[in-house]
């Protein structure tokens, strides 16, 4: 029975991780930063999700396509919140020190986590609605809710998505070309700075569905950033930073070792996943899945 | 190719530092406990500034200002040792033998891989403590008066006394990491940040001088987390979270590198700052903070200590 439990909790948690971190390793993947605005497009992702469930169901409309609003909401926040600050922060300051990007999203983060609370206060908002929507299933005699499985399924879909987006789409074999020598893709005629600010929109696009999937099943509340931010972290970390193989591996890594503690010793629970960083850090001290490089002299 | 900054100078600042600590002492209480706490963690932030010497941002400082922290805590509240001349010692002890442990592991990695390891040993003492209900979990616990050199303060003297030894230990602090950073191993760290690997030509180890630096920022910093928790009489996990660490990381680049007195000072201007930002508009401070910090990245890229070394030239 606790195994059970335990292989279904870690799955769904390996789902979420997986959700929330792939942008981030996308965007450090293709550009060099180490988005620590990642949490804030979580967190605006949640909250663009919960007004604009509020005004759906406000407005009387048929339950199932909350959903459809749900999907809807976070692209749309995603992408312009993205894309705005691409074009008006990050692009002046490429070609800074990577440490120096990493500042960079940190003071973004923070900027943006106030503007989170400036523009829906600091109340919380429950969109219970659609978690509640399709009932849970029986394993065994372990209630499940369905919703939790569909997020797996969301995950899944969002990784194959990925994968078929740059290995069999134009724009982004570009984007491979760039991962591996931004210097000569662009002597190839690669529109690099494009393709930078799209990699940089599709990453907070991830962060917002993230948010935008996890929105019903919490308190929307200032601060759920905060938290996600160095989880996502920790998953890309334990992958290699970068890879998006890597990422889902992270995932299951991190969520299996969090699943495996809340059932068996509660008390390490947050301590779990940045021991398995840590160890795999010291195996691997650039992760699982990352590049060997060399040294410049 | 910018000359690097010297120090040979540096200890005319440190006496300026002094002076304004004695004048500190004449301000009203409210503005004497704010020097008095950006003081303590302006020692932290110097300890993640001569890591940015060798052009490695550690972004879990909070670990070690965590443990000075919880050192003299769990001494005076569960050990019943109340004399700050055993507490701090301990403290800075107790920085130093983890810093050593983790330094050996820590000092095979650079740029970003440093600041994720920093940060996740950090969050892994974070993890421990929430759930160490012992330890008041995420309220952590309180701390009882402490004596100095066996004379126990009355009630209303105790904030002067607080004050003036925060403000000696920061001094020495700070001395320590100037003869720290004019010594061999302390000038390298430049050579460190600038070609490690003709550094290591050179005959000389950038692990050795990386895992040297983390050690010395590890006592900095557990000194500034004892006297912080001396001053407040509080510690809580929150010491160790990401976010007190990015706070550190904050003041480091706003300090600038060039200066051992320059984190201790932009620590002030911080808390000032905060005071301000927080009774005029309460939820912008945040923002107000990172438009400040993307201020100086992209204005004063060496900080703001780079105007004073201007004004001097």
């Amino acid at each position: 029975m606790k195994l059970v439990a335990i292989l279904l909790d870690g799955l769904n948690y390996s789902a979420w991780l997986f959700l929330v971190a792939v942008g981030l390793t996308l965007i450090y993947g293709v550009m060099r930063i180490l988005n620590i605005a990642h949490g804030a497009f979580y967190a605006i992702g949640a909250y663009v999700c919960a007004s604009a469930l509020g005004l759906y169901y406000s407005a009387g409309l048929p339950e199932a396509g909350a959903f459809l609003m749900m999907g809807l909401s976070a692209l749309v926040a995603g992408f312009v919140v993205g894309l705005l600050i691409e074009r008006v922060v990050l692009r002046k300051l490429y070609g800074q020190d990577e440490v120096i990007m990493v500042l960079v999203t940190y003071a973004l983060f923070l900027i943006l986590s106030d503007a989170v609370k400036l523009t829906w206060g600091v109340e919380s908002y429950y969109v219970f609605q659609p978690y509640a929507y399709f009932g849970y299933i029986e394993f065994g005699n372990l209630p499940y809710q369905v919703y939790d499985l569909l997020v797996v399924g969301l995950a899944i879909v969002a990784g194959i998505g990925l994968w078929y987006w740059l290995n069999r789409t134009r724009t982004g074999i570009l984007m491979t070309a760039v991962v591996a020598d931004r210097e000569v893709a662009a002597a190839m005629g690669v529109n690099v700075t494009r393709i930078f600010a799209l990699t940089f929109a599709i990453g907070t696009v991830l962060a917002a569905v993230a948010g935008a999937a996890t929105a019903p099943k919490i308190a929307v509340t200032p601060g759920i950033g905060v938290e996600v931010i160095i989880l996502a972290f920790a998953v890309v970390v334990i992958g290699g930073l970068g890879s998006i193989p890597g990422a889902v591996v992270g995932a299951i890594f991190a969520g299996y070792a969090r699943a495996i503690c809340v059932h068996v010793a509660p008390q390490f629970e947050l301590f779990a996943i940045y021991a398995v960083m840590a160890v795999v850090l010291a195996i691997r001290p650039h992760g699982l899945f990352a590049r060997a490089e060399g040294r410049k002299i | 190719m910018m000359p690097t900054l010297d120090f040979r100078r540096d200890h005319l600042f440190v006496a300026v530092l002094a002076l304004l600590v004695i004048v500190g002492f004449f301000l009203p209480s409210w503005m004497r406990f704010l020097i008095q706490t950006a003081m303590a963690s302006g020692l932290v932030a110097l300890g993640v500034m001569l890591q940015m010497r060798a052009g490695l941002v550690s972004f879990g400082q909070g670990l070690f200002f965590c443990i000075g922290g919880y050192a003299v805590g769990l001494l005076a509240a569960k050990a019943g040792i109340t004399d700050v001349a055993l507490l701090l010692p301990a403290a800075a002890l107790a920085a130093l033998v983890i810093g050593l442990v983790l330094g050996l592991l820590l000092s095979r990695y650079r740029e970003i891989f440093y600041a994720m390891l920093t940060l996740a040993v950090s969050m892994i003492l974070y993890g421990l403590l929430v759930k160490a209900a012992s330890l008041g979990s995420t309220d952590g616990f309180n701390i009882p008066a402490v004596s100095y050199f066996g004379f126990v303060p009355d009630q209303a003297a105790r904030p002067d006394w607080s004050y003036a030894l925060t403000g000696v230990v920061v001094l020495a602090g700070c001395l320590g990491a100037l003869a720290y950073l004019r010594s061999g191993a302390g000038a390298m760290l430049d050579a460190v940040r600038e070609n490690e690997i003709r550094l290591s030509y050179l005959g000389t180890s950038p692990r050795v001088l990386v895992f040297v630096v983390y050690a010395v920022a590890a006592v900095l910093s557990g000194l500034g987390g004892g006297l912080w928790a001396i001053s407040s009489g509080h510690v809580d996990p929150e010491m160790t979270y990401w976010t007190t660490s990015g706070q550190f990381v904050f003041v480091a680049l706003l300090a600038g590198r060039g200066s051992v007195v320059a984190p201790v000072m932009a620590y002030f201007l911080l808390e000032l700052l905060r005071t301000y930002a927080l009774d005029i508009a309460p939820n912008a401070w945040q923002l107000i903070l990172g438009s400040a910090m993307l201020a100086v990245i992209v204005l004063l890229p060496r900080g703001l200590w780079s105007l004073v070394a201007r004004a001097r030239t």
